[in-house]
Order: structure tokens, then sequence, then C-alpha cells
């Protein structure tokens, strides 16, 4: 499996820096973060990135999708990083279609859920994080069969109860899976956010996105709404969030490519003690070593995103490579910006300049879907060292 | 014996194949197609050694192919294979798992730089000798006073008659002391600028007045050594490229140097997988050790996912400057860290002196325990981010090839 991108995958790159450095250029980041309300995202960008094919772009074609591959929607992660574009391509591209396409219960509605996420109507947020930071652990959200215990079956319509926290694109979503505890194990369900018993509270993020906070109060989930149940449920959960933690991956490396370039050119340009700072070698060989650790990154993100192009790749392999992956863009991340910052001096640390919301959109990303230190804990344990 | 592999080019490279791969079947004896240690490495030079019969027959079979060189011209031993048909030697060599049937700094790097520099009278002398393994190449480059500065070398080679006169020194000259020949730097104008008056220069170790001494590292005996020129009388014809043009020649050949380590690692010992190595020793040892061992563990594999880009992006046809860029720089690194970690995680066993007797000038060598090993390893592994361009020295190209930082007051004094 080739770690580079094919001309299609090539193509919808340079297409999507294009379309994003005209279209979603960081002034606008700094306009949304400014509105009192609103979903965090452009409405009419949203339009044009669901009319260019970005959501199924990945997806198989018995789903609707356009086969582009795992690397095709891993570049315009990067593109979005460079650009600080807010746009819900998580949550409709990934998340929500990676769990109906693992989802134990099929059919048409299935089907339309999918067209509708692909066309950009529907956006299907994943709701399972409860604690203070990223945990994939147990939910203590419950799903209780309606009927006070008559029926245990899976299929039974239930009554769901419990609060979710840190929902990305929380505020964007028209639907949540939502994590719970049934009877039979962990259950995954798909959720209405204007449903009875549903209520969200959107938060701002440091990085002028929104999340959101849930809480569920006996909200009816019907038969057709409950997604996958115990075994399956676990293993279709585990894929999407190591596909989070690929595309986070490759989303973080833009954001720190950007940084970096945009650092460079700073140590070529200004001039103190009558020479351009970059001429002095204590910079010069930071400068160096930044780049070396974003090629290592780089690498990991495209060994990562080609894993689920992989059909004969086992999923802890492919986990391995996610863990990897979302940890060192994490770390480098945060070494990138923090040197990017103290690079620029007095002027890094002015809301004016950009750098400060590369600083805070790496450090949301780093956080989400587990930093560092949660992934080399879980790659220790897939290595059987810990 | 002979076959009917005839190496002539246009001949078509699939037919090509067949016909290597039979030879390589019916000829390459089969312990000869087991993995190399570093022991089993055969360094051809007059003062060749086989380990065993195999060994020597190898070696004899491949020598007469003309398959120690199999791209130099025949009249000068070599296979005289074209650039597509080495390749295909070299991936049916690997396909089959068979060894380097010989090593030899003169083929990988002074042949190339002979072939493209030297005159024809030069390459009929020196040529064969390595293409058919009878004369062992040794590098002096480096001296006490020109380490990373390499160009401000002051070995000094004196005109007198046909000859010049060589006085000075050379240091961490790899197996000087098994060489025949060196080819080597000398200050052939002491008042041009520094690069401008330097000469590449042909020695045979012979010579009187040329005496080698072996250094003892901080992980004992070890193949570097200081060679002293006292005097030494070499013929000029022995000059290659022209006096005072050493430093273009010097340059191409490290180009070379870069292939060649990358044959040399495939040559050479094994070396500790990481997380394999420390599993054992992690055991009980608590979470702040596994940490620093997964970290290391991780970067390692990004920098073998590099590797895997470099190779597909160079096929590609794609620029990878600054992948290659960071190759020397990222794995002599991870290497010495990866012995810093083993060593410590062998705790007390990575602390005794070996032996009974007293303390030696030349303390110890692989043996015995894992302790012994990984302590000579974490020591010797001190050289990786010293030799052969150091870490401070791949950071300045870096910055100033890669990322186009401008040079500063100080850049004169720096390799370009």
């Amino acid at each position: 499996m080739s770690l580079l991108l094919n001309a299609e995958q090539t193509l919808l790159r340079d297409t999507a820096m294009a379309m994003l450095a005209d279209r979603s250029p960081v002034s606008l980041l700094r306009e949304l973060r400014a509105r009192e309300n609103g979903p965090g995202h452009e409405p009419a960008l949203w339009d044009e990135v669901a009319a260019l094919g970005w959501v199924p772009c990945w997806w198989p074609e018995q789903h609707g999708g356009l086969e582009m591959g795992f690397k095709g929607v891993g570049a315009l992660f990067e593109a979005m990083g460079r650009h600080l574009s807010n746009l819900p391509l998580l949550s409709a591209s990934v998340l929500g279609p990676s769990l109906l396409m693992e989802a134990q219960t099929e059919g048409e509605r299935h089907a339309a859920w999918l067209e509708d996420i692909s066309e950009g109507r529907m956006i299907v947020a994943l709701a399972f994080e409860e604690q203070d930071r990223h945990d994939a652990g147990n939910a203590l959200t419950r799903l209780l069969a309606a009927g006070a215990g008559a029926s245990t079956s899976a299929n039974a319509q239930g009554l769901l109860n419990g609060r979710k926290r840190f929902v990305l694109d929380g505020a964007a979503a028209t639907h949540l899976i939502v994590s719970a505890m049934s009877d039979n194990g962990p259950t995954l369900v798909l959720v209405d956010v204007h449903a009875a018993g549903v209520s969200r509270q959107v938060r701002r993020t440091i990085d002028g996105r929104r999340v959101a906070d849930f809480e569920f109060h006996n909200v009816a989930v019907e038969v057709g709404a409950l997604l996958a149940v115990g075994e399956r449920a676990r293993a279709a959960l585990d894929q999407a969030l190591d596909r989070a933690a690929a595309v986070l991956a490759a989303e973080s490396l833009g954001v720190a490519e950007e940084a970096f370039e945009r650092t460079r050119q700073y140590l070529q340009q200004r001039v103190q003690f009558g020479v351009p700072i970059g001429s002095f070698q204590a910079l010069q060989h930071r400068a160096a070593r930044l780049k070396v650790e974003l090629e290592l990154a780089r690498s990991a993100v495209a060994a990562a995103l080609a894993a689920f192009d992989d059909p004969g790749l086992a999923p802890s392999q492919r986990a391995l490579r996610a863990s990897l992956a979302k940890a060192l863009t994490a770390d480098t991340t945060e070494r990138v910006l923090n040197e990017a910052v103290q690079m620029h001096g007095g002027i890094g640390v002015t809301d004016e300049l950009d750098i400060g919301l590369f600083l805070k959109r790496g450090r949301v990303i780093q956080m989400a879907f587990g930093d560092a230190r949660h992934h080399r804990q879980r790659w220790a344990k897939l290595k059987g060292l810990a | 014996m002979t076959g009917a592999v005839t190496g002539q080019t246009g001949q078509p490279l699939a037919e090509f194949r067949l016909e290597v791969r039979a030879w390589l079947e019916a000829h390459c004896p089969a312990s000869m197609r087991q993995p190399l240690k570093a022991e089993d490495m055969v360094w051809s030079g007059s003062r060749v050694e086989f380990a065993s019969s195999d060994q020597r027959v190898w070696f004899e079979r491949m020598r007469d192919r003309g398959w120690f060189s199999p791209q130099w011209p025949r009249e000068y031993g070599g296979g005289g294979l074209s650039r597509a048909q080495v390749q295909v030697l070299e991936e049916e060599m690997r396909a089959l798992g068979c060894r380097q049937p010989q090593f030899n700094l003169g083929i990988w790097m002074l042949g190339p730089v002979l072939l493209e520099f030297g005159t024809p009278e030069q390459k009929t002398e020196h040529l064969p000798g390595m293409s058919q393994g009878t004369v062992r190449w040794c590098q002096g480059f480096s001296e006490p006073g020109a380490g990373s500065d390499l160009a401000s070398l002051r070995t000094a080679a004196v005109p007198d008659g046909d000859d010049f006169i060589i006085t000075g020194q050379k240091i961490w000259t790899s197996y000087g002391d098994q060489s025949d020949w060196m080819y080597a730097l000398v200050r052939t104008d002491a008042n041009a600028r520094k690069q401008d008056g330097i000469s590449f220069i042909l020695i045979d170790m012979k010579l009187p007045g040329v005496t080698v001494r072996p250094i003892t590292l901080i992980s004992g005996k070890s193949s570097f050594c200081e060679v002293f020129f006292d005097r030494v009388r070499v013929p000029q014809r022995h000059v290659i490229g022209g006096v005072n043009k050493g430093w273009s020649v010097a340059k191409r050949l490290l180009e070379h140097e870069r292939s060649a380590m990358g044959k040399f690692s495939e040559g050479s010992a094994p070396s500790h997988d990481l997380v394999k190595a420390s599993s054992g020793l992690l055991a009980g040892q608590g979470s702040a050790w596994t940490d620093d061992v997964v970290r290391a563990a991780m970067e390692q594999e990004a920098f073998g996912w590099t590797m895997a880009r470099l190779r597909e992006g160079a096929a590609a046809g794609q620029d990878v400057r600054s992948l290659a860029a960071l190759v020397k720089l990222v794995q002599s690194e991870q290497e010495t860290r990866k012995y810093e970690l083993l060593h410590q995680l062998s705790g007390w066993e990575g602390l005794y002196a070996a032996g009974d007797g007293p303390d030696q000038a030349s303390p110890r060598l692989p043996e015995g325990t894992l302790g012994d090993e990984l302590t000579r390893l974490w020591l010797l592994a001190k050289t990786y981010t010293i030799a052969g361009g150091s870490s401070e020295i791949q950071l300045n190209l870096i910055a100033r090839r890669i990322l186009e930082l401008p040079d500063g007051a100080d850049a004169s004094r720096r390799p370009s």
C-alpha cells in the first residue's frame, strides 16, 4: 500500500488547498469567532464543500461514495488545518458515516441517512466523551429497555438517559450517535438533536469553533435507531475513533506545517542586529529540528491514513498506526507552535498575528480523541509493553 | 562456470533476470545466503581472510564474473553491466538473500571518482586491484585540527622532482592498519583559499615513513586509526583530478559515501530491536520507563515510514531532498538514544567491567552477557552522531539547503 497520494488524490488536495485559500482564509475564522450564535461554520461554504463531494469522497461506492481513499480525505483535513477552516467534516464525512456503515442493523433508512449526509443536509456527530478529557472507556449513559425490564431484546425500543461532553461539531449537528450501556453491553444509538428530552448546551472553544454538551432525559430510541450492540458496537466505535485520530492527525499536521512555514519566512525577513534573525545558528538549528520532526510526523500520518485503505490490515495494526500518528502530531504540533510563537517574539503573542490562532487550534486537536500520553499508553498496551 | 550470462546492453532485461537468477542459484553456496553478521564480513585486499571455504568460493566466483563492481567496464575487471542490469542483479541477490561477497571502500567510494576524474593510466593502475579484490583502501580525510572543518586540513605535500614529500597526520581512518592503500586529501598550496589548495592523492601504505596506530575508544578496541606521515615520498602521478583540485573530487566522493552507507548497513550485524530487547527488561519497572521506551520506539517507527516515503518518492521522481537530508541525523540519534535506554535498562549488569584482571587500556569486547554488549554499544553509539558529518553539520545543511535560511556572519567558516 503506497504512502504517496495517487493522481486523483493529488488533484483533490490541490483543489482543496486552492478553494480554502480563496473561500476560507484565516480572516474567516476571525469573523466566525466573533459571531454571537450559529453552528460555528459558514453555511454557504459548507454547501460548496458538500457540492464538491468532499463528504463522501472516501466512502465505498456501495454507500454512494467516490472511493478516493482515506488518504484522500486525509489530504482534505491537512488542507483544513493549513487554513484553520471551520467545517464539520469530521462528523459529516468520517465519524457518522463510519459508524453507520459498520452498524449491524441495516436498512433503507441507513442509505437515506448516508445520502442526506453526503449532500450536507444531515450532520451526525459522535457523542461519547463523559470525562474531563478523552476517555474511550465504558459509558455511564444508559439505554434502558422501555417497558420496565419486560424485554431485554436488543431491538426493543429504549429510553436514553445520561450526559455527554465535548461533542465536536456539536453545534452544527442535526443528529448524534450516542454511546451507551444497555443490558446487552455497549450500544450505539442514533438520536435527533431536536428529539424530546435532548438538551444541548453549545460551548465556544478557544480556537473559534463550537462544541456542545448534551443531556438526555428519557429520550425515546426507536428500533431502527439502534445501530449496534455488544462486541459489534465496541469494534465499530474503536474503528471510528481510530479513523478520527488519523484524520485529526492530518489536520494537526496541516496546522503545524502552515505555522512552521510562516515562521520560516519570518526568520528570513525579520532583521535585528543588522541581519536576518534566520542567519543565527541558534535559531537555524531549532528550525531544522522542527523540520525533521514535521517530516517524521508526516510519515506517521501517511502510514495511518494508508492503513484504512488496506483491506488486508488487522484492526489492531490500524490502531497502532492511528495512535502513532496522533501521538506524534500532538507532540510535534505542540513543539512547532510553541517555537513559532517564541521565534516571532513580541508580535507572536498578539491577537493581531495569526500564529496565536494556530496555537489554539493545535491545542484543541491535540486534546480531541486522545493526546500523546493517551496514545502512547494505548500503543504500549497493543505492543505488549504495558 | 561461465554459463550463459552475457550482460550485454541491449539484452532484454527479463531474459537477463532469469539468467542472473539461474546463475546465482547455481553458484551462491547455501551458507552465503544466510544473514550476514559483522564477523562474517569479508574485507578484500592483500590480507583477505576467509572463515570458510564457502566464503572463498563465493568470493572467487563473483570476482571472476566481474561482479564485485558489476557496472565498471570490463577492461578494468568490472562486469560491464548497464545501470538497469546492475539493479536487476542487486534485486536478485536480495531476493535470494545472497551476501555481499566482499567489502572494500575502493569499489564503493574511490572507484567511482577514479572513473570520473582519473586519467586512463590511473584507471589501469588502480581499478583492477579493486575489482579483483587484491587491494584494500582506506580514507585519509580528517585530521586532529580538521574535523567538521575539513577544508582546514594541514597535512602537507611539497613537490620534489616527480614526487611529493608528504608530512602530517590523519585521524579516524577506519581500518588504516588493515589497508594497502589510502586515498587522502593533502595541502598543496598553503596560500590559496583553503578549499583551493587541496589535492586528492593515492598513497601506498607500505611506503617508508607511514606509521599506523589503532585508536582505543571509550568502548574499547575500534577500527579507527591514526596515520602519521614522516617525509613520505609519493609520485605526483598519483594525484587524482589535478593538483589543487582535490576539494571537488572529495565532495563527489562523499556523495558516493552516502550510497555506500546503505550497503554497509545492509551487510552489517542486525541492530537490537528496541521493543523486543526492552520488553523483558521493562517488567516491573513502572510506567515512566515504559513511556521512555515507547517514545523512542514510536519515533523509530516514524523513521521507518520516512524511509519508505523516501524510497517511494524517489522512485516516483519526486523531490525528496528534505527527506534525504534528515536520514543521517535521525538514524544516528535514534541509535544513540536506543542504546542509552537499553544500557540503563540493563541495570547493574551494564556497570560491571569485563573480566577479573586489572582495568585494561582496551577494556571489553562483546562477549558473554547482554550487559557487556549493551555497555559496549552504548559507548560505541557516541561515535554515530559525530562520524560522517556530525549532527550539528547535518542541522546546518537542513537549515541552509532545505529551509533556505540566510547565511550568517559566521557562514564562511561552515561547509557549504
